[in-house]
């Protein structure tokens, strides 16, 4: 026998899912904290940490999710997304923005060729509606000029153990996507335990999900350093597997640099270098770019930044 | 000319803050030998209502902290009123018409008492718990848990001592207090209170109520959301009845009036039993 | 691009340390009777750190009698409740002086900065504060309504956590109203000098703790003198023998805590990621410098080849190199004799036919250090199975089965430790039942509280410390049969 699988997954049957699913190795939560609480203590500093700041500017996606979002203000941070630092044009260009669907349009008219345009769909955030609308969702998004598609699972079909919807969701939002990026949003403070993070993660990657994504934002407690933690090792166990290497964004209450950083180190040390990139690592944030900009400017200065030295967008 | 003096308003303690009653009430409180001393808040019903909201949020993460970190925090309180000894002696002598002796022989052993209980925390569980040698392949273990919220009432006498001597036992153990101190000598109480708002001690986990407990208790005694009663200072034994009536509403623990105890004496650990449920766990033994 | 850690050193100025240092006796720092001194060093660097006394019979002559006056009239004499109180004002300056103790320690010792900051000094200021609290309960604890100390207690200590040592022994000797004599170990006497420095910053009586340092004949000197009571050690199944044959025949209470060869046991629906950390965590935490180490890997047959794969992917991000540096996860090797025995003892690994990996690993030119080891393939029958190599050497042996697994655990004169990775709780407690060692870690290792009794079966020595149990130790209790 063996502890992880080895074997490719054929039965997509809801039984031949749960046999599966089910029989991947626990998680014991104290033990995943514990390694994440030791992680959190290395100190990067000095040209580590600069290295690190930029790298991880370098992952943000840059975001607005909110009922009120305007042309105006999307417009506002797609500038931003692609000077984050107006004193300073040494400092990186994000990877990407992230908008609702119907603001597709705008962005990619702001940003060009430059970034990614990242578009939430299938009824983000809740996932609750029919699989029509959910792959109209999708294919107006990758229409209007989106290359990567931020999903939700329905997770009270996952709850319920309904496996099977939630793969055949996954891989048919996959299609409409074309050539477009799939991010796969497991909202795991809906999910609760580890075990059904490492399942879903799992189910998502099988089902063909380019990037596994922890939350929506809009759910707390959102991402967390055990939980990205335990994503990576499904995604280091999927790749010892498959030979496909997965991304993971981490999204939502990640604040400041020093949170930023400490995920890069669980990178780090859990998947390696090959994930610190853009393209297999991203962070779900809106505030957390002012703080690496201001953590940047200490670091070229020397002194303490303030937010007067940052734009609000 | 002699420096006049900045004179204390004297407020509630309920979820960490200082607020005054919501009925906008005071009473006077005097010295022993009938002198004015200050105007003090005279709670209400809807601020024990409050008081129990603050203790119910309270309780939550309290009864999670690790034995280690309550020790610590009762510790510190005995820390910073060793600090405010000087205030706490006054305090106290001028309530209870003490000498400044007989006064500082109090204060000292209600700091020694919150030390005692202090270092209880981390023990009582080995105390009080135990595995249990069930006759089959089963593991059994009993462990003590915090009650919940706890509604008590301080005693009339030794105005510091007695109340740390109800108050420290309840929320060394976990729980969540609502605590009315002597209608007649509540000063040293709410400088408590200030000692408990600068030791770590989180908002809630104490709230004192000064005022009537005649008045207050009973809508105490039958809030669903209050889970034990201590009546110690209760002195009239109709009152001390009618209350244990009332908690039977909603099955309250209650422990029995006791006004004139001796609180000199080392305590036992009967209040900490009153005031923790014993959760026994069976678990099979097998291959 | 890689993401490689810049140094991230703790700073040494924070610990100030003095050239010299006499012996703690009655209360005050005084010169050794025949003025005899060592050295002791920096294992990272080999820099001299400072000198200290060596203790001779006189000194420890000394040492006992003012522990003998301070509880004839001081310490038996005050009540628990001032007794706690002392404990509690000890507690606490560690706790404000933690940072520079854990530097000190560091130094002294050769542990990543990280382990003494974040388990070894937290432990110790815990160790002090629970100890407080039974000072004046101890009628509540179990030994009769009026439980008494013993008198003088000789207390030697080893190396490999001087301070936590130190602090097991003072902490509940003092609560149950002991006065003390402590020997800490010769490579590792600073911190035990510096908390002699607690004790008088905390007005502690004179005489109630005294520190002797010197090597293996002053502790000899120690618990052979005829005027101690009670003789507590911890240190190697050797020399914790030739303690008992010492002892025997008098009066003296003992307790032992050995060396240890556990079994950690991995079955196939382990939790595996957190059994890899569990096994890094039991063999290469302190350098594995750890009496209660996970030495013996037990693997289920089923499951080991790729085990050993995830745990040689995991050990290659262990970092080995200097202690001061927050980042470091293996420091150095205590001493140059110490690191002698374990390239011993991983020879004849290699000569009796197990197979050796290690990571690579950049050692620094000076200084003692070993990497990260893992032996496959071995048995029972090998000197790696059964000796304490005490360092950062693992040795891999399978089982097929439960009882299989037991059978192995068992098979050892020590009984220290033992450690069960399984979802499945029953299974958890029918081997923590059958399995002959004083601690039981299921889906965890090293986990370490002062209300937590430790001490083991076999030769890994009698008593605990820690818990209501360990108070025992430290008390006398009236018994007509």
């Amino acid at each position: 026998m063996n502890l992880l699988p080895t074997r490719p997954l054929t039965d997509t049957s809801n039984s031949g899912l749960k046999a599966f699913l089910h029989g991947l190795p626990g998680v014991d939560a104290v033990g995943l904290e514990a390694r994440a609480a030791t992680l959190a203590t290395r100190s990067i500093k000095n040209e580590s940490k600069a290295w690190a700041i930029d790298t991880a500017i370098s992952m943000v996606d840059l975001t607005t999710l909110e009922g009120m979002d305007t042309p105006g203000k999307v417009k506002a941070m797609c500038a931003k997304a692609l000077h984050p630092d107006p004193t300073d044009n040494s400092c990186p260009s994000v990877a990407a923005v992230c908008v609702y669907g119907d603001l597709v349009t705008t962005a990619r008219e702001a940003v060009g060729d430059r970034l990614h345009v990242a578009a939430v769909a299938t009824a983000f955030p809740s996932g609750r509606a029919s699989m029509d609308v959910k792959l109209m969702d999708t294919k107006q998004a990758v229409a209007d000029g989106a290359d990567e598609i931020d999903m939700v699972i329905d997770r009270g079909a996952f709850l319920s153990g309904n496996y099977s919807k939630v793969y055949d969701e996954i891989a048919a939002i996959k299609e409409a996507c074309g050539d477009a990026h799939l991010k796969v949003i497991l909202e795991t403070g809906e999910l609760k335990t580890y075990d059904n993070v490492r399942r879903a993660s799992w189910l998502a990657m099988e089902a063909g999900a380019d990037f596994i994504k922890t939350s929506t934002g809009k759910v707390s407690p959102a991402a967390t350093l055990p939980v990205t933690l335990l994503m990576l090792e499904a995604v280091r166990d999927f790749e010892t597997k498959t030979g496909t290497k997965v991304g993971v964004k981490a999204a939502g209450g990640i604040k400041t640099s020093k949170d930023a950083i400490r995920y890069l180190v669980v990178v780090n040390e859990t998947v390696g270098e090959a994930w610190l990139n853009p393209d297999l690592f991203r962070f779900g944030a809106s505030s957390l770019l002012n703080d690496l900009l201001l953590q940047r400017q200490r670091m070229s200065t020397g002194h303490y930044s303030g937010p007067d030295y940052v734009t609000i967008d | 000319m002699s420096r006049v003096d900045v004179r204390k308003t004297h407020k509630l303690f309920i979820g960490g803050a200082f607020p005054r009653s919501e009925s906008g009430r005071t009473y006077e409180v005097t010295d022993a030998k009938g002198e004015f001393i200050a105007n003090v808040a005279q709670a209400s019903r809807k601020d024990a209502r409050d008081a129990v909201l603050a203790a119910r949020t309270a309780f939550a993460k309290w009864s999670t902290a690790t034995a280690y970190n309550r020790g610590q925090v009762l510790y510190r309180i005995a820390e910073v009123m060793e600090g405010r000894r000087e205030q706490l002696v006054h305090d106290v002598a001028q309530a209870e018409g003490l000498s400044s002796r007989k006064a500082a022989q109090q204060v000292d052993a209600s700091i020694d008492r919150w030390v005692w209980y202090a270092g209880w925390a981390d023990k009582y569980a080995q105390a009080i718990g135990n595995t249990n040698p069930v006759a089959g392949p089963f593991f059994n273990f009993s462990i003590p848990e915090a009650t919940g919220v706890v509604a008590a009432v301080a005693p009339q006498d030794r105005s510091i001592l007695g109340l740390t001597s109800v108050i420290a036992p309840i929320v060394m153990t976990g729980n969540a207090v609502i605590v009315m101190p002597s209608p007649s000598a509540p000063i040293p109480a709410i400088t408590l209170a200030e000692c408990l708002a600068t030791s770590d001690v989180p908002g809630g986990v104490v709230n004192i109520l000064t005022g009537a407990p005649a008045e207050v208790m009973p809508w105490l005694a039958e809030h669903a959301d209050v889970n034990a009663l201590d009546l110690t200072g209760i002195v009239d034994e109709a009152v001390a009845a009618d209350l244990e009536r009332q908690a039977a509403g909603t099955v309250k623990r209650v422990r029995q009036a006791k006004p004139h105890a001796n609180w000199d004496a080392t305590p036992t650990l009967s209040r900490i039993r009153s005031f923790t449920e014993i959760k026994t766990v069976w678990h099979p033994l097998g291959l | 691009m890689t993401f490689e850690y810049a140094p991230a050193p703790e700073s040494r100025s924070v610990v100030d340390i003095d050239a010299s240092y006499g012996l703690f006796i009655n209360g005050e720092f005084v010169d050794p009777f025949d003025g005899q001194h060592f050295k002791t060093i920096n294992p990272a660097t080999e820099e001299v750190l400072s000198e200290v006394a060596e203790a001779g019979q006189a000194d420890v002559d000394a040492a006992v009698a003012a522990a003998r006056r301070a509880y004839d009239k001081t310490w038996s004499k005050m009540s628990g409740k001032d007794r706690a109180k002392y404990i509690f004002r000890m507690a606490r300056l560690i706790q404000e002086r933690s940072r520079e103790l854990a530097v000190l320690e560091t130094l002294d010792n050769g542990k990543p900065i990280r382990e003494s900051r974040d388990v070894d000094l937290p432990l110790v200021a815990a160790h002090f504060f629970y100890h407080a609290g039974w000072a004046d309960k101890l009628e509540f604890a179990g030994y009769g309504p009026n439980p008494k100390p013993l008198g003088v207690a000789a207390q030697v200590i080893p190396w490999n956590f001087p301070l936590l040592m130190l602090a097991w022994k003072i902490a509940p000797a003092l609560a149950c109203g002991n006065t003390v004599v402590l020997k800490p170990a010769e490579t590792t006497p600073l911190t035990a000098l510096a908390f002699a420095d607690i004790c008088q910053q905390a007005d502690l009586p004179p005489g109630v703790v005294n520190i002797v340092t010197g090597a293996g004949d002053t502790g000899r000197m120690l618990v052979e003198h005829p005027d101690v009571n009670k003789v507590a050690f911890t240190g190697s199944t050797e020399v914790g023998k030739a303690i008992q044959r010492a002892v025997a025949g008098t009066n003296k209470k003992l307790t032992l805590e050995l060396g240890g060869k556990a079994a950690n046991i991995v079955f196939d629906d382990a939790p595996i990621d957190q059994a890899i950390e569990g096994i890094v965590n039991g063999i290469y935490f302190n350098q594995g410098h750890v009496c209660c180490a996970g030495s013996r890997l037990l693997l289920q047959e089923s499951i080991a080849d790729e085990a050993i794969d995830s745990l040689k992917r995991r050990l290659q991000t262990l970092r080995l190199g200097d202690p001061l540096d927050k980042n470091t996860d293996i420091g150095a090797i205590n001493s140059s004799m110490q690191l002698a025995k374990i390239e011993e003892l991983t020879q004849s690994g290699e000569d009796e036919g197990a197979e050796r990996w290690s990571p690579e690993c950049p050692i620094p030119d000076k200084g003692f250090w070993f990497p990260p080891t893992v032996f496959t393939n071995v048995t029972q029958a090998h000197r790696i199975a059964r000796e304490e190599i005490f360092g950062p050497v693992l040795s891999v042996l399978t089982f097929r089965t439960p009882e299989e697994a037991v059978e192995k655990a068992n098979n050892t004169p020590f009984g220290l430790s033992t450690g069960i990775w399984t979802e499945k709780g029953s299974r958890i407690l029918w081997m923590a039942n059958k399995v002959r060692s004083g601690i039981v870690w299921a889906n965890t290792f090293n986990r370490f509280d002062p209300t937590s009794p430790f001490g083991g079966y076999k030769e890994s020595g009698f008593g605990r410390e820690g818990g209501v149990q360990g108070l025992g130790a430290y008390l006398h209790v009236e018994d007509p049969s």
